[in-house]
């Protein structure tokens, strides 16, 4: 019921909703619950319904730090293998 | 994808897990465990798919709790949309709900039969049947949590907004911050930590779980669902105990606001209150769900319909209460895997995908 991956809006349609793209398919999407949404932004969806905008900065923040984290991990794999 | 593989690198797992060993052996040493409770079905469901509990230290444990909404569906309330599909009422249903065993049957078996039980992908297709079945009297299966109540709630706002009378709704909505606090106050389930739901969260607000921090000095940090999410969650949860500073996080932040969504809690609240609420496994929880108002009961099915959700019963080898407490993990089931199956479940565990049962079922044999 829940699709845990944001969906890239890239339509709105007459009746205040929207079409939305996952992995090359197409959802009909109620926009009702979120305001303010544009095309271009990537939005969770559940029965249908966009509940939330992706806020782009924070997801890009935490990737950042997600890569930081990787970095640590290998820097220490290699000290610790020359060592 | 690039956007996708950043949540599931390899080495920022691995840099959690030893970060996340040192804390758990900290604790170990002192006689503390770390049992993290997570409350969200798709947690569940992310936690088996990526192997999550793989790359715990064996100092850590995560326990599933009752997050998946079809789960916690009471007996009786199957019965009650039973009841209503033998009246010749056209019944609309999210997929989920059509194998969760009622005292006595499904609704597949009853679809089977020749009942009229349609399967909507959204509350929206409730709405085209009762406009092409004008004559007839359409019934939506409105389960779930805060996350599906918004959408199921603007389904009954469209509906009045269009003067459309024929359709209602047989309501079995549920709260999750009571059946937190439910478990808490079980003396037999042990948690040190709750893993706080990602899309609940959305719309209630990271906000909703600081009375357990304030009042059960209980941790909680709501977390997305990619592995590095879940990890990252674990990881803080695992620190906060072992500096003894229970706190709030949200770590969600790219979707969860601290006050939520304030479009889809005004349109709840408008329609629903709260009312005691039925839970398979955990039982009757004072105020743990929501019904709509008085002043909207002839969108109400229970009530225009005069059918009963309470009582119900059902099979009593079903461990499903103690799974969805965190009492015992599925394979603890002395039936898990051998009487029941997904392709013939016993519990409402081995329905869903969501479901503990099923998700252990299905990814522990494909390992
Ligand atoms: S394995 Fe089946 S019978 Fe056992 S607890 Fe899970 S759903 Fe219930």
């Amino acid at each position: 019921m829940c699709l845990a991956i944001p969906m890239k809006l890239i339509e709105l349609n007459d009746l205040g909703g929207g079409t939305a793209q996952l992995e090359g398919a197409r959802y009909e999407v109620n926009l009702s619950l979120v305001e303010g949404a544009e095309v271009g932004d990537y939005l969770i969806v559940h029965a249908g319904f966009a509940i939330e905008t992706l806020d782009q900065e924070e997801a890009d923040a935490r990737l950042e730090l997600f890569g930081k984290m990787a970095e640590a991990y290998r820097e220490e794999g290699t000290r610790g293998e020359s060592a | 994808m690039k956007y996708i593989e950043g949540f599931r690198d390899a080495d920022a797992a691995r840099f959690l897990h030893d970060k996340l060993a040192a804390t758990g052996e900290e604790l170990a040493r002192e006689g503390r465990t770390v049992r993290v409770m997570e409350v969200c079905g798709s947690h569940t469901m992310a936690i088996a798919r990526f192997g999550v509990r793989g790359m715990l230290p064996d100092t850590v444990s995560l326990l599933s709790g009752p997050g998946c909404p079809v789960c916690v569906t009471d007996a009786a309330y199957i019965d009650a949309a039973i009841e209503l599909a033998e009246r010749e009422i056209i019944i609309a249903t999210f997929g989920d709900m059509m194998r969760v065993p009622g005292s006595r049957e499904t609704l597949a078996q009853l679809r089977a039969a020749g009942a009229e039980v349609e399967v909507c992908y959204s509350p929206e297709g409730a709405l085209v049947l009762a406009r092409n079945n004008p004559e007839r009297e359409v019934v939506f299966l409105g389960i779930g949590f805060e996350t599906t109540t918004a959408p199921v709630v603007s389904l009954v706002h469209t509906a009045q907004a269009q003067g459309v009378r024929n359709l209602s709704v047989l309501t079995a909505f549920k709260l999750v911050p009571p059946a937190l606090d439910a478990l808490i106050a079980d003396v037999e389930v042990q948690i040190d930590a709750f893993l706080c739901p990602a899309h609940v969260s959305a719309i209630i607000g990271s906000e909703a779980y600081r009375p357990i921090v304030e009042q059960h000095s209980i941790p909680c940090a709501v977390a997305g669902f990619e592995p590095l999410d879940i990890l990252y969650g674990v990881q803080v949860l695992a620190e906060m105990l072992a500096q003894d500073k229970p706190a709030l996080v949200n770590h969600y932040a790219r979707v969860v606001r601290p006050e939520g969504n304030l479009a889809a809690k005004t349109l709840i609240d408008a329609y629903l209150e709260p009312v005691d609420a039925g839970w398979r496994g955990l039982g009757e929880l004072p105020r743990s769900g929501l019904g709509l108002r008085e002043r909207w009961s002839a969108y109400d099915a229970a009530k225009r319909f005069s059918v009963s959700t309470r009582g119900g019963s059902f099979d009593p080898r079903c461990r499903c209460g103690d799974v969805l407490k965190g009492k015992i993990i599925p394979p603890q089931c002395p039936i898990f895997g051998k009487v029941c199956t997904p392709d013939n479940p016993v519990g409402a565990c081995m329905v869903s995908s969501e479901g503990s049962c099923a998700a252990y079922y299905r990814y522990s044999r494909t390992d």
